[in-house]
């Protein structure tokens, strides 16, 4: 039985004043998969994401054409309240980005945004989320101190832990890894596993590897197109077209 | 002909001794306070000086008691930061968060032409508008008072809260908002509970300035809250520790002249405790980045 997708896009058009970025992107996404979108800098993939949660609108004259379901709410439209939307789809930077304040008070800071104000719910919320993120017991003896005296990939799954502590569906992740060594991308690669138990997950990357380890399904980005989009064994090893495959050798890009 | 080297020494040399002309002039009014001003404190009693409740100064039995002076100063500048923080965090967050283009350019030069308005103006807009209004207001004999000088006070340190407030909150990363954001907050929410508090320690530095300023300002408080050397009421006429040194100095003499120089010293060492709370909020603000 084929499940139902949890974000469906139509023609996903895109301008910044009068550039072009995304052109006639049309893809679904299924729930409790990874999914990788590559491509070389500047083809769009970091503005389609930010189509998804609505931060495009901090820029000033963004248009948009077509049609971006997230299950039946138009994504698009004027008229949404965009918080709703964003506590549904979370996202998580590429550099890390804590706020500065205690460990505690990063990952609070959702729930409570969203009105949550009991002191063992919100005990509950910060342990869970933290264990979700694999960084429980690298920060349970000192939630109360500042998250900036983490490391940089503590950081990092810490924003992760930040994004899930407001139960979202889907999380949207802008290079996660980029700005990490090697040990703590791994971490957060093996984190994509189980975490694509509870959430949808939209990962732009740049590193082929990465998106072979740990995505279900790639989708290449090419100068504001979709050029290819599958599942991500199929991509790699027979991709239908040949800029694909130009870029997953490395022959460009 | 010199050598460049010998020039470059004999410039710096110069310039070393333009800059010992500001430490020397800090260090002889310093000197000059305390030896001005502490054989009056020592004649009058330091207990008898700081917490007598009466001033009368040209009696025949004269009284020295200059506590009604400290804490006009106090509660005035109190009530300025009270009512001048929030409006002028206020306007920051408006300034460096929302206000674009040429909203912001007209917003910013307001701002410059107001710190720039001499004290003297601020005291006369005050004298012609605020004391006749607070007068009708609360039905008063007269509007001269306390409350007239704390509303010219929270005007006049309102330009340094709010350029410095709003260059602390420029500081701050685009990328925590956006964390904000992207976690279902809205932008004001992002500004309470993210922005400001990670510009805290520029916040509060501006803070301690307005203090600063509150306290030092003489001129324009004296034309607007009576002078009389009352202890302070919200609705009386009062006196604060600059406007009784300025108003009885031309015409003072003998221990009464010496007794305003031991305010001058109280006044010299309110700002020296403010400074040194400055420094010691930006080294720490300087310790947690």
């Amino acid at each position: 039985m084929k499940q139902e997708p949890i974000i469906r896009c139509r023609k996903l058009s895109l301008w910044y004043s009068k550039t072009q970025a995304l052109k006639d992107i049309t893809i679904d996404f299924y729930p409790n998969s990874v999914n990788a979108l590559i491509g070389p800098s500047g083809c769009g993939k970091s503005t389609f994401i930010k189509t998804l949660n609505r931060l495009n609108d901090l820029i000033s004259e963004v248009r948009t054409e077509g049609e971006v379901f997230y299950r039946n709410t138009e994504i698009r439209d004027p008229g949404l309240d965009v918080t709703d939307l964003r506590k549904e789809i979370g996202m998580v930077f590429q550099k890390p980005n804590p706020f500065p304040m205690s460990i505690y008070d990063n990952i609070a800071y959702g729930p409570r945004t969203h009105g949550i104000r009991n002191r063992s719910e919100l005990d509950d919320i910060v342990e869970n989320a933290l264990k979700s993120a694999a960084l429980w017991d690298e920060t349970s003896d000192r939630l109360r101190k500042s998250a900036m005296g983490l490391s940089g990939g503590q950081q990092q799954r810490l924003c992760i832990a930040r994004a899930i502590a407001v139960q979202p569906q889907v999380l949207l992740m802008d290079e996660p890894t980029s700005a990490l060594d090697p040990i703590s991308t791994a971490k957060i690669e093996e984190l994509l596993s189980v975490l694509k138990e509870k959430f949808t997950i939209i990962i732009v990357t740049h590193n082929m590897q990465q998106a072979m380890r740990s995505s279900d399904t790639t989708s290449f980005f090419l100068l504001g197109e979709l050029v290819e989009s599958g599942n991500t064994e199929q991509v790699f090893s027979h991709p239908h077209d040949k800029r694909t495959e130009d870029y997953i050798t490395g022959r460009f890009g | 002909m010199p050598s460049s080297k010998t020039r470059e020494v004999s410039i710096s040399a110069l310039l070393l001794a333009v800059t010992l002309v500001c430490v020397a002039a800090v260090l002889l009014i310093t000197v000059y306070l305390m030896w001005a001003g502490l054989p009056a404190i020592s004649e009058i009693g330091l207990g008898n000086f700081l917490l007598g409740k009466e001033w009368a100064s040209t009696s025949s039995n004269p009284k020295f008691g200059i506590l009604p002076f400290i804490l006009t100063s106090v509660y005035g500048t109190f009530g300025a930061i009270l009512i001048g923080v929030p409006i002028g965090i206020g306007a920051a967050v408006f300034l460096s968060k929302i206000a674009k283009g040429p909203v912001k350019r007209i917003l910013t030069s307001a701002i410059d032409i107001l710190a720039g308005i001499p004290s003297v103006i601020y005291g006369l807009i005050g004298m012609l508008t605020l004391v006749p209004g607070i007068r009708k207001l609360f039905g008063l004999p007269d509007g001269a008072s306390l409350l007239a000088a704390i509303i010219v006070l929270a005007v006049m340190i309102l330009p340094s809260i709010i350029k410095l407030s709003a260059v602390a909150l420029d500081s701050v990363p685009k990328e925590y908002e956006e964390a904000s954001l992207a976690l279902g907050s809205t932008p004001m929410e992002a500004y309470l509970h993210v922005s400001i508090p990670a510009a805290r320690s520029g916040i509060i530095a501006s803070i301690v300035l307005g203090i600063g300023r509150a306290i030092g300002e003489a001129m324009a408080i004296m034309m607007v809250s009576g002078n009389v050397a009352n202890m302070p009421s919200l609705f009386g006429s009062v006196r604060f520790l600059t406007t009784a040194i300025a108003s009885e100095m031309s015409y003072s003499s003998g221990l009464q002249r010496q007794a305003l120089f031991s305010i001058a010293l109280v006044l010299f060492a309110f700002i020296m405790i403010v400074n040194a709370l400055l420094h010691l909020i930006l080294k720490k603000g300087k310790k947690h980045e």
